[in-house]
């Protein structure tokens, strides 16, 4: 197949001239062979040039390419041939009023006004009012069907969102999910702010996921700043992804098994949870990895004190997790809860395009830490951890497998005695003209990717984040069919997933 | 049945004992901001200049808690000459109060003593959470877990507006969650508290000027205690809300 897609690595300067700006059905047409072909879609987005509204978009194979073209307003939608495209194309319509022919959902992912001054919302929204409600949602018809709604407020302290259940009995048919409350707009600030802010929207797009999320944004700015963080930097800010990766999937077992009724579990995992937020204070004073990584390296590097303290702290955590989580796979009737519940096929995960241990938990082994390493990813050897059954029972157990293995490489990076220079805070990046990058990182729900593009005067043009949930929502929604609704707590614990992160 | 009693005994009992000894933090916690007396105009300027939330008052060589971050760029910035103290106990009572130079009124003496015997025994609070990044949500929620075990005070997450005291809001209040904000508060019976957690609630934090957002919950809702932080240490949770209540 002749490929007029460019190859790029992950976080990479490309100039903008060099990125291949192909004609609509060009574009269109290698697009779709590409993903039909097992590709997958990392960023598709619109963005203004000069007046003219343009497509990028960057997928990936084993390797990573990216193309763009003029975009026809309507154009044929791709999502009719293929599924991995159906959010970035709503998006897109939200965002710049671009109307994608034949979509077969086409409706708003976020309830916001769209970016482009004076183009007709395309979902007829009236934004005056305040509450994404404008929308009818999808029905199944029949005398014994009812319908359930939760939210946007939950039960518990969790975000926002809105869930709709079609159900016959306490049988689940169709799961809808609306998001967008928590929608604070910030793509759109990130190109308009002070460069000095930059860090701080960056670190609050998924406080969560906040060093991998900073990872993206630093490992840009530095690309095209042409700035390279020294090692001991690149082993400071892996430890940091790895204990953010080891205090949420340990939080989310915990989680499960109070859901399944197991509070042994649960509450040894809150607390163990707990402790490793601390380490994250304990290496940068706060518990979610805020105010450590910044373009050019971090903030804080590891003293010899701090070094002794972790490496203490890990030595007595480690067996306590391990009995831990002994104590919840072996009990049979947890094992009887998680197996078969939520089963999400191989093929099904493949056609949405899942990533992180919702898609490993499918069979699909993308990791970003493997297939497209950053930081000191290269030098460590990261396992495949699929799972065949793509249950909750298999979700889990990708945690159970990364738990084991981010300990193991925290306890051997923290052993490496490599200084670093700090770097300071509340500059200005000396961006260059019409350039672009994009970067992957493998946070602990999957592949988080941030793009940015500058304009001829090096600012930013346009910034756009993509959090592993954008992915995986549908996920979920597609582990409820054909479940009992009472299983829907359990369900989404195990995905898990981000609506901040979704929403930004 | 052994594993589960073998890990009872490995578990042990974790509860601190706050407020009866104080917890330790690792030291690189930053919590309440004093600026030194002798700080030059120069540097403040600087620090100011550096600040990505604007939080410093060069005039009045006071920074707003409110809208601080907790960054520590300002300490990098001034060699120290603001230094974010390893003090968690920071919540105050009136916005107002969180614009300060170091110095915080004792909250426990705040003005509204009449909720003390109101909540003092027990106090049920629904959480709203109105478009942060999920970091106050978290470092609320681990309230529950046996470390901090907030349920031995009285204290508890309900979840529905009908059962609760008060509302605890997290979040710069999206203009898509802002109806679904001013619900629960109504369905909240009367007398009732508001509560605002984190830089986000209490000025728009991070997200200042996106037009998305409510840039502080006071414009609002009468908040009644404020608790700065991004997001707040557990610790400051728990301190404010046993000072304030108890």
């Amino acid at each position: 197949m002749s490929n007029a897609f460019l190859q790029i690595s992950n976080a990479e300067k490309v100039c903008r001239k060099e990125i291949p700006h192909l004609s609509f059905d060009e574009f269109r047409t290698q697009a779709l062979d590409m993903v039909t072909d097992g590709g997958k879609v990392v960023q598709y987005f619109a963005y203004p040039d000069k007046n003219r509204l343009k497509l990028l978009a960057v997928l990936r194979t084993d390797k990573l390419f990216v193309a763009g073209c003029d975009v026809p307003d309507p154009y044929p939608s791709f999502t009719r041939i293929c599924e991995p495209f159906h959010l970035f194309e709503r998006e897109m319509a939200e965002q710049y009023g671009i109307r994608p022919q034949g979509h077969p959902w086409l409706k708003m992912v976020r309830y916001h006004p769209n970016y482009s001054d004076g183009t007709a919302d395309v979902f007829g929204n009236d934004y005056t009012q305040d509450i994404p409600g404008n929308y009818t949602y999808y029905q199944v018809e029949g005398q014994e069907i009812h319908e359930v709604a939760v939210g946007p407020v939950h039960a518990g302290v969790i975000e926002p969102g809105h869930f709709r259940f079609n159900c016959i009995g306490e049988r689940v048919l169709h799961l809808e999910i609306q998001l967008g409350y928590q929608h604070r707009g910030i793509e759109k600030q990130l190109t308009e702010v002070p460069d000095k802010r930059l860090p701080i929207l960056g670190e609050n797009i998924a406080g969560d996921t906040t060093i991998g999320h900073s990872l993206c944004m630093a490992q840009n700015l530095e690309t095209l700043t042409a700035v390279q963080p020294d090692q001991g930097a690149q082993v400071i800010r892996t430890i940091a992804l790895e204990l953010e990766r080891l205090a949420n999937h340990i939080g989310d077992l915990g989680a499960l098994s109070g859901d399944v009724a197991f509070l042994p579990p649960a509450n040894y995992f809150g607390r163990i949870r707990g402790d490793f937020l601390n380490l994250s204070l304990l290496i940068c004073g706060n518990r979610f990895g805020k105010g450590l990584v910044r373009p050019g390296g971090v903030r804080f590097s590891l003293s010899n004190e701090i070094r002794r303290v972790l490496n203490d702290r890990l030595a007595e955590l480690r067996p306590e997790v391990t009995h831990v989580l002994e104590l919840l796979f072996n009990a049979v009737t947890v094992r009887a809860r998680f197996e078969g519940c939520g089963t999400v096929s191989h093929e099904d995960a493949e056609y949405l395009g899942l990533v992180g241990p919702a898609g490993r938990a499918s069979g699909m082994a993308y990791d970003v830490r493997r297939c497209f390493p950053t930081e000191h990813y290269p030098h460590i050897n990261i396992p495949k951890n699929k799972k065949a059954t793509g249950d909750v029972y298999a979700r889990a157990r990708v945690r159970y497998d990364e738990i084991h293995q981010s300990l193991q490489i925290i306890e051997s990076l923290a052993a490496i005695p490599i200084e670093t220079r700090c770097v300071s805070d509340g500059m200005a990046y000396d961006l260059p003209a019409s350039s672009f990058s994009v970067a992957l990182n493998e946070a602990w729900r999957g592949e988080v990717s941030h793009a940015v593009l500058t304009d001829e005067n090096g600012k930013i043009l346009r910034y756009k984040i993509k959090d592993p949930s954008f992915h995986n929502w549908n996920g979920l929604a597609m582990a409820l069919r054909d479940t009992g609704i009472s299983d829907f707590p359990l369900n989404n614990k195990s995905f898990n997933l981000s609506y901040c992160g979704f929403d930004l | 049945m052994l594993s589960v009693l073998k890990n009872r005994f490995e578990q042990g009992c974790r509860t601190n004992r706050y407020p009866k000894e104080k917890v330790k933090v690792f030291p690189r916690y930053r919590g309440r901001p004093v600026i030194q007396d002798n700080i030059s105009q120069a540097i403040l300027k600087a620090c100011a200049a550096s600040c990505p939330q604007d939080a410093i008052d060069v005039q009045n060589k006071k920074i707003d808690m409110g809208r601080c971050v907790f960054c520590g760029t300002c300490e990098n910035a001034s060699n120290g000459l603001i230094k974010f103290t390893n003090d968690y106990e920071i919540s105050t009572s009136e916005r107002a109060d969180l614009i300060t130079s170091g110095e915080l009124p004792a909250l426990a003496e705040h003005a509204k003593q009449h909720f003390k015997k109101l909540f003092g025994r027990s106090l049920q609070l629904r959480q709203v959470s109105a478009a942060g990044c999920n970091a106050c949500e978290a470092d609320l929620n681990v309230l529950a877990t046996p470390f901090f075990d907030l349920g031995r005070f009285g204290i508890n997450f309900v979840a529905s507006p009908r059962h609760a005291d008060g509302i605890v809001v997290t979040g710069p209040v999206s203009r898509n969650m802002k109806t679904a904000l001013l619900q629960t508060y109504e369905a909240t019976p009367a007398p009732k508290v508001v509560i605002a957690v984190g830089s986000c609630t209490i000025s728009g934090g991070p997200f200042t000027g996106s037009p998305e957002i409510t840039e502080g919950l006071d414009k609002i809702l009468p908040v009644d205690l404020f608790i700065p932080g991004c997001p707040p240490h557990p610790m400051t949770n728990l301190h404010a809300l046993l000072s304030f209540f108890k």
